[in-house]
């Protein structure tokens, strides 16, 4: 019988009540009094020298306030990165400026060189159009390969090349080469892990606000974490102190990682809100978020696996070049590091892994996290290379995997993580119970009867989630900590107003975290109600992304309920004059072991404030406490996946016909919850696997700008719901936070797309195809048929 | 968008008188024109609103049999009433998605002329008659490459003449992004002829394959589709290129032919 409440319940998303009849508050629907709009001039071209910006004949449109070009940025400071990468050197990576707006040169369509802030948009947009700009073209740096050549055209004229940095990580070279020395068979693969673009359904926005009176700025902002938000806009771009700014991040629709980083944008209207004595707003539209919302992924790589004679694995090799784009956004240097590197031992017992990753600069939009964020590329070339060597030593591909997992935990990986629990066996157990692995051939072959080729795809995935013990991540080059708190503020009647650092914004938060509580303090769910998204109300807090809110933020919302139930039993045991360690807590009730004496949990709450009868010589009024919570260590949901794909011959198109995950979340404190987070994450990896695809030409133009060319995965692309099963039986709970809960957001983006194509070549080889070895992602038809037919 | 008036004129007659205007554009269901507007990449000071003229909608069989559809009927409603002619309803009712049904016309379509629009096909693949306010065009002299038509300035599609084959099908195979046709192909088959129109192909926009004509007509099958066309003149793009294309017009004949009813 499930459970109908608490922590194991399923009770339906209270915010969804809003969001479906119109009554959330998004950025957009925020509009203070007064406020101008602006309107940003963005680069057309890829790269470019400025000469000058004339911007006389604009000002004197109607409705205009004020125009800003780079030099009014000159002396303020330059959108930070977040992280220091320390190369194979020991050197620092090299580091660019990153002005609000475009300062000597453009570096990239979209990169915004002027500001028009007038009384309408539409006033801002024809003055904007006044502007005349004389921007010499320069040679666009858009292939990596070239980017990287002697004498390649600089993006960062300052900088000494567009190499970022040069990392090496994992097992030493000596040992890693003497194990492909040795090895019975090596298998290598070159494969593109293709640029993406996020794609949230509420672009960016951002309103900024100053108040003369008291010197201060508000900013809203459509952001997962409106504390980093102040942090590094407040300290590094405009020298604001945290007393003197507020950010609001109020209901975001959808971050996937892009609204992670801090923006331009926000340091401009946040800017120009107190120099034109103004709240200023910018909302993105759909054009723009496709040329400044940071994008994803962009990885080339070869990757090399070592086998014995008996197919065990010796060793992994790669060798990745890693597309920043123009500037170093928020985490960008991070992902195909310490996101990437960390997790190329999968779930296998490879004694020797090597990561080396360049990362290099080009005049494209900056790439920096998208759900999964490194932990999809890594997975993607590790299940690739072993698939291929399945079939290349015509070896099944469940059974290889199986011989090389990881069994024995904590374990300790070559590339310097310790898993501290797992059963790959038993996920990959429930995925072929799921998938009826023995009826396949039938399924094949009536796919065959029509015409048709079908392929069986298997993948195992593990990531690091729950990010991210402060101290190790601080060594590896963090410029912050990444534990997270949250305040429990019990009111006096007994409801409770429950402050986290993480930000919700499609995860559920506001039904998943009182399920906690409420299971803590024996309360109903509706008297827990979670706040926020507002610097102004919280404590302090990290933000929503690595799969950390339950694992960080809920254990610091733990750690302060159970605060609040000690001191709750003391005050229960005044009023039951007992001892507190006599004091039992259950279904909210406060009683005295072995009696019937007993005071409700109202009771105590309203004791608490209003002290008529009360312990004030031992403690204080009141019942509100606050806990920060740093992480032991990662954690490290795994899972194995498999889909079936229909592929036609003649056109080149895939269909996935069925698709099955069996993952290891830990606990799982909302199962529909889970549900779907992980049907959200596989359609969005088989958006990758089939459909998404971020192109540039030659000259760094953007080709997928819009929706007429960026296809995105919808409800026809994906299996029937009969057919997309998803789930999440097998729990082996986290070792070292105290729900045991691992986290699940990323985990089918990360699954899937290596899915996909090995179901995708295994279906061509059932067709004959056995030139094919690999399709780079997206799978589209006409990738497909070329493939098949070696054009 | 940059600012403009509308007109929104109940006849036929209104709406020409209001197009002689310098820089009047007629607008129909905007699906192509109201985007561009946004994105201020045109900038016409008048816009002419044709939805609200009632003689420029519905559909209907003519005394000669042929199917009369209004320059102003929506996708839907051809979706829901040419019954008489199953490949066109078919057509009508696989364009874009509802919204885009229930708003753009078969008038605007055909006087847009999208290289990878579905009605060129229909109307080029079954001989039609365009019927603006001034005169009658025949598919065949309609069409004159991308984006271009046989319209003049402030000419105004009032109707479609089609005439009802045998047995017709469109097959489309949809570009993955914006599900226009990456490849469509409409077949008609008639007492006298076969006819093959192929739209999303080709750089001079929707053509008819004059040697599937030919094969079709001796023999209405599958089987007696010709080779792909040649590749050459046919777009190539970041969804598939010139010889992907063309070997998608052998493919997406061969299932219309399937498909004819």
């Amino acid at each position: 019988m499930p459970k109908d409440h608490g922590i194991g319940a399923s009770p339906k998303r209270r915010e969804d009540v809003r969001f479906l009849t119109g009554a959330g508050n998004y950025t957009d629907d925020i509009n203070v009094h007064g406020q101008a709009y602006v309107h940003f001039l963005r680069s057309d071209m890829a790269h470019g020298k400025i000469n000058s910006i004339d911007t006389s004949a604009a000002e004197g449109m109607p409705g205009v306030v004020k125009i800003f070009t780079g030099a009014d940025f000159e002396g303020v400071g330059g959108i930070p990165c977040g992280w220091q990468v320390t190369d194979k050197h020991g050197e620092p990576m090299q580091e660019p400026a990153h002005p609000v707006l475009a300062q000597g040169k453009v570096r990239h369509v979209g990169d915004p060189y002027a500001a028009v802030v007038a009384d309408s948009l539409e006033e801002a947009r024809n003055a904007a159009e006044a502007i005349v700009a004389d921007i010499d073209e320069l040679d666009p740096v858009v292939d990596m390969g070239k980017a990287l050549e002697d004498g390649a055209t600089k993006v960062h004229d300052d900088l000494n090349n567009n190499l970022c940095y040069d990392w090496q990580f994992g097992t030493d070279t000596e040992t890693t080469d003497k194990a492909f020395a040795e090895a019975a068979h090596v298998t290598t693969l070159e494969l593109v892990n293709q640029r993406l673009v996020a794609n949230p359904m509420e672009p960016r926005v951002a309103v900024g606000d100053y108040s003369r009176a008291n010197d201060e700025h508000t900013l809203y902002t459509t952001s997962q974490n409106p504390h980093v938000i102040r942090l590094l806009m407040g300290a590094f771009v405009l020298g604001i102190p945290e007393h003197k700014l507020r950010v609001v991040a109020p209901d975001v629709g959808g971050g996937f990682g892009t609204k992670i980083f801090h923006y331009a944008e926000e340091a401009f209207c946040t800017f120009a809100a107190k120099a034109c004595n103004r709240p200023v707003k910018w909302t993105s539209s759909r054009s723009e978020a496709f040329m400044s919302d940071a994008h994803g992924r962009d990885h080339v790589t070869t990757i090399e696996l070592a086998l014995d004679k008996d197919n065990n694995f010796l060793a992994v090799r790669t060798d990745t070049k890693a597309n920043m784009g123009a500037y170093l956004s928020t985490f960008a240097s991070s992902v195909p590091t310490w996101l990437h590197g960390t997790l190329m031992a999968g779930n296998y017992k490879t004694p020797a892994v090597q990561v080396n990753v360049k990362a290099v600069f080009t005049t494209t939009v900056p790439v920096d996290a998208y759900r999964g964020a490194g932990r999809p590329e890594a997975t993607f070339q590790l299940e690739r290379v072993i698939d291929k060597a399945a079939r290349e030593l015509n070896v099944d591909p469940i059974a290889l995997r199986r011989q090389n997992f990881v069994t024995q935990f904590p374990y300790a990986t070559p590339v310097a993580v310790e898993y501290d629990t797992g059963d790959y066996d038993a996920t990959m157990n429930k995925m072929e119970e799921l998938m009826d692995i023995p009826g396949f051939a039938a399924r094949r072959a009536a796919s065959e009867a029509s015409g048709k080729l079908r392929g069986l795809g298997i993948n195992c995935f593990i990531e690091a989630c729950g990010i991210a013990p402060s101290n190790l991540v601080g060594q590896l080059g963090a410029r912050a900590g990444l534990y997270d708190a949250a305040t429990v503020r019990v009111n006096a009647t007994g409801s409770i107003s429950v402050m986290v650092g993480a930000h919700s914004h499609g995860q559920g938060h506001e039904t998943v975290f009182p399920q906690v509580v409420a299971e803590m303090l024996g309360i109903d769910e509706s008297m827990v109600e979670i706040v926020h998204g507002d610097t102004s109300k919280i404590p302090f807090g990290m933000g929503t992304y690595g799969s950390r809110s339950l694992a960080v933020c809920g254990s610091a919302m733990v750690r302060a309920t159970e605060k609040i139930i000690n001191k709750a039993k003391k005050i229960a045991g005044h009023l039951l004059e007992a001892s507190e360690s006599d004091i039992e807590l259950k279904d909210g009730q406060f009683s005295v072991a072995g009696t019937d004496k007993s005071v409700a949990w109202g009771d105590v709450t309203l004791a608490a404030y209003v002290p008529h009868n009360y312990p004030l010589e031992d403690i204080e009024p009141g019942l509100e406490e606050t806990a920060f919570y740093d992480p032991a260590n990662f954690t490290y949901p795994a899972g194995a996946y498999a889909c079936e794909v229909e592929v036609d011959p003649d056109t080149g198109k895939v269909t996935i016909e069925k698709f099955v995950s069996a993952d290891d979340f830990g606990n799982v404190v909302n199962p529909m919850i889970v549900e779907g987070q992980v049907h959200g994450g596989i359609a969005q990896g088989i958006g990758q696997a089939l459909l998404e695809n971020c192109a540039y030409d030659e000259n760094g133009q953007l080709l997928s700008a819009s929706y007429m060319d960026y296809a995105m995965p919808r409800a026809d692309d994906l299996p029937h719901m009969d057919n997309y099963m998803v789930d999440h039986s097998c729990q082996t709970p986290c070792t070292h936070n105290p729900l045991g809960v691992k986290g699940c957001g990323e985990a089918g983006a990360i699954g899937s797309p290596p899915t996909v194509v090995n179901a995708v070549i295994d279906a061509l080889h059932s067709g004959g195809h056995t030139h094919v070895s690999h399709i780079d992602m997206p799978v589209s038809p006409s990738r497909v048929w070329s493939a098949i037919n070696g054009q | 968008m940059y600012s403009f008036d509308i007109q929104r004129p109940t006849s036929v007659a209104d709406a020409v008188a209001a197009l002689g205007t310098d820089e009047a554009q007629p607008l129909g269901g905007g699906q192509t024109l109201i985007p561009t507007l946004k994105q201020r990449l045109a900038s016409p000071s008048v816009l002419v609103s044709l939805s609200g003229i009632a003689e420029m909608k519905g559909v209907c069989t003519m005394d000669d049999g042929k199917l009369s559809v209004g320059g102003g009927t929506t996708h839907a409603t051809v979706a829901a009433q040419a019954g008489s002619f199953p490949g066109l309803a078919s057509l009508a009712g696989n364009i874009g998605d509802p919204a885009v049904r229930n708003r753009g016309t078969i008038g605007g379509s055909l006087a847009n002329n999208d290289p990878s629009a579905c009605y060129p096909a229909a109307a080029l693949g079954s001989g039609a008659t365009i019927v603006t306010n001034s005169r009658e065009i025949a598919a065949d002299d309609y069409f004159q490459g991308m984006f271009a038509t046989a319209l003049d300035e402030g000419e105004i599609v009032t109707e479609v003449r089609f005439p009802v084959p045998e047995k017709s099908a469109y097959a489309k195979f949809e570009q993955p992004a914006s599900r226009f046709a990456l490849v469509g192909v409409f077949v008609a088959k008639f007492a006298d002829g076969v006819r093959v129109a192929v739209t999303g192909a080709s750089e001079d926009g929707v053509f008819r394959w004059s040697e599937a004509e030919a094969a079709l007509s001796s023999n209405f099958s599958a089987d007696a589709v010709p080779a792909a066309p040649s590749g050459d003149g046919m777009i190539s793009d970041l969804h598939g290129t010139g010889a992907y294309r063309a070997h998608l017009v052998g493919v997406m004949t061969k299932r219309a032919v399937q498909a004819a009813s």
